[in-house]
């Protein structure tokens, strides 16, 4: 038997199923194929420009800001894309983005990271701030509203932010990473939440989570999941930055994690397979849909008269901070709470009785 | 003098043979939990005077010598938690056994945490 590597382990000794010339290192999540590192990051690389290429994500010469938030995902997706650019020759003028959302002991050590990556990748890379979008830190919104409803100004926040950096750095698209965990996590939070709309655009390639207005958002989701992601990131040496954010763990997200965290350990394409569910849900064309229009305050796109991220700010600087937190979407609207929760109208209480497979 | 001898003897032959010694690497957080460091050089005993050590044996081992705090982020029951990927000579675990892996002088475990940030 060839063997290749310092110390090659006895019981592991078999060969990559696709070369047939290197030891394997892992198998493969979608087909338990054994392969070697290097195949692997063919493998990889190749899935990721094959989604790129059937999705005609991108078109020669357009600017496209990739988020760089620090952590794996955004890494990998940058460290990805910027090889991929130069392989398959696409033109792309890549930079990178990142938003800083003023959290003391967390972005400011990510942004660190990324600082290394704008070096190591040889990217551009422009920072936004909360604090000069909206006036306001994470770290200030905390210390008025605690620790319970953070991260739904965080993420309304966030949104904007990245379309309002492409924005004023004029670029033809924006690219988030997503690893196949946070996909599957959000099909399952769709679900428990009866979120409808959100459900049948969330695994949606191009549009992913985000609607914006400036630009096209694209919510990538790199196909892969952490394990995998987290493997190419080690094998290739990359660097990133770790830490949980400091707000989080009180996040509802952690426990459909831990959930599917456990399924892959069953099963380990469990979760490729709830996003195909995810996919394959169709919303009944019967079902009424919340209509696009713009706020009438900040002119972004809202489905309501007031985008959410206004009447979060309204509510900071009234000092009403719970406007507009939870199903209650806030007096600015015109709507009553009770009317919502009891009429069963509205798209939260309709529940999964009207979906069809 | 005789019981001495065999005292050293013993102690001799146990440094050499069952004395393993291994390069261990924390990382994607769990470093976090072992006072930050990410790479320890370490010494570990085959557990019952068994002759050989394999990955269970060290994860408990770990758990009670390098894990400061917080080991439920670590282990969940005898084996690692969802999430922590385990590669042997850079080799995922689990083409080599899992718990069941049998580890070699100078093998190098790494520990990667894929649940800390995104």
């Amino acid at each position: 038997m060839q063997e290749v590597g310092t110390n090659p382990k006895r019981s592991s000794g078999r060969m990559c199923c696709i070369c047939n010339q290197r030891r394997a290192a892992l198998k493969r999540t979608k087909t338990l194929e054994q392969i070697c590192k290097e195949c692997f990051y063919d493998v990889f690389e190749e899935e990721i420009h094959q989604a790129i290429v059937s999705n005609q994500l991108f078109k020669p010469g357009q600017r496209i800001a990739i988020c760089a938030s620090g952590g794996k995902d955004s890494t990998v997706l940058a460290y990805v894309l910027s090889t991929l650019n130069k392989r398959y020759n696409y033109r792309l003028d890549l930079f990178l983005l990142s938003v800083d959302e003023g959290i003391t002991g967390y972005r400011d050590d990510s942004l660190e990271t990324v600082k290394r990556n704008e070096i190591q990748y040889g990217l551009p890379l422009k920072i936004l701030s909360y604090k000069d979008l909206y006036g306001w830190t994470m770290d200030e919104i905390v210390k008025m509203i605690g620790l319970k409803n953070n991260c739904t100004f965080c993420g309304v926040f966030g949104r904007q932010a990245l379309d309002r950096g492409a924005a004023l750095l004029e670029v033809d698209k924006v690219v988030t990473g997503h690893n196949a965990d946070d996909i599957a996590e959000t099909v399952l939070l769709n679900i428990l939440r009866g979120d409808i709309a959100r459900l049948s655009r969330c695994t949606s390639i191009t549009t992913g989570q985000f609607i914006a207005l400036f630009s096209t958002i694209i919510g990538f989701c790199l196909l892969q999941t952490l394990d995998r992601l987290a493997t190419y990131a080690y094998f290739k040496k990359l660097d990133y930055f770790s830490t949980e954010c400091i707000y989080s763990p009180n996040a509802y997200r952690g426990f459909a994690r831990e959930f599917i965290k456990d399924l892959e350990r069953l099963r380990p394409r469990a979760i490729l397979d709830i996003i195909k569910s995810g996919e394959n849900f169709r919303i009944s064309t019967t079902m009424k849909m919340p209509e696009q229009g713009t706020c009438e305050r900040c002119g972004y796109i809202s489905s309501q008269k007031w985008c959410k991220a206004c009447v979060l700010l309204e509510g900071l600087n009234r000092g009403l901070p719970t406007l507009g937190i939870g199903r209650n979407r806030g007096s600015v609207n015109g709507r009553k709470n009770s009317e919502e929760t009891k009429g069963g109208k509205s798209i939260e209480s309709k529940g999964c009785g009207t979906l069809d497979f | 003098m005789a019981r001495s001898l065999q005292c050293f003897q013993w102690f001799w032959v146990s440094g050499k043979t069952l004395n393993m010694q291994l390069t261990l690497e924390f990382g994607g957080g769990l470093e976090l939990l072992c006072d930050s460091k990410k790479i320890h050089s370490v010494n570990v005993e085959p557990q019952n005077g068994a002759d050989k050590l394999i990955m269970k044996d060290l994860l408990s081992w770990v758990r009670t010598n390098l894990i400061k705090e917080r080991p439920e982020m670590f282990m969940k029951g005898d084996t690692v938690r969802p999430g922590v990927l385990v590669l042997v000579n850079d080799c995922d675990w689990e083409l080599s056994g899992q718990l069941n892996t049998s580890l070699e002088e100078k093998d190098v475990v790494v520990f990667i945490s894929t649940l800390h940030g995104g």
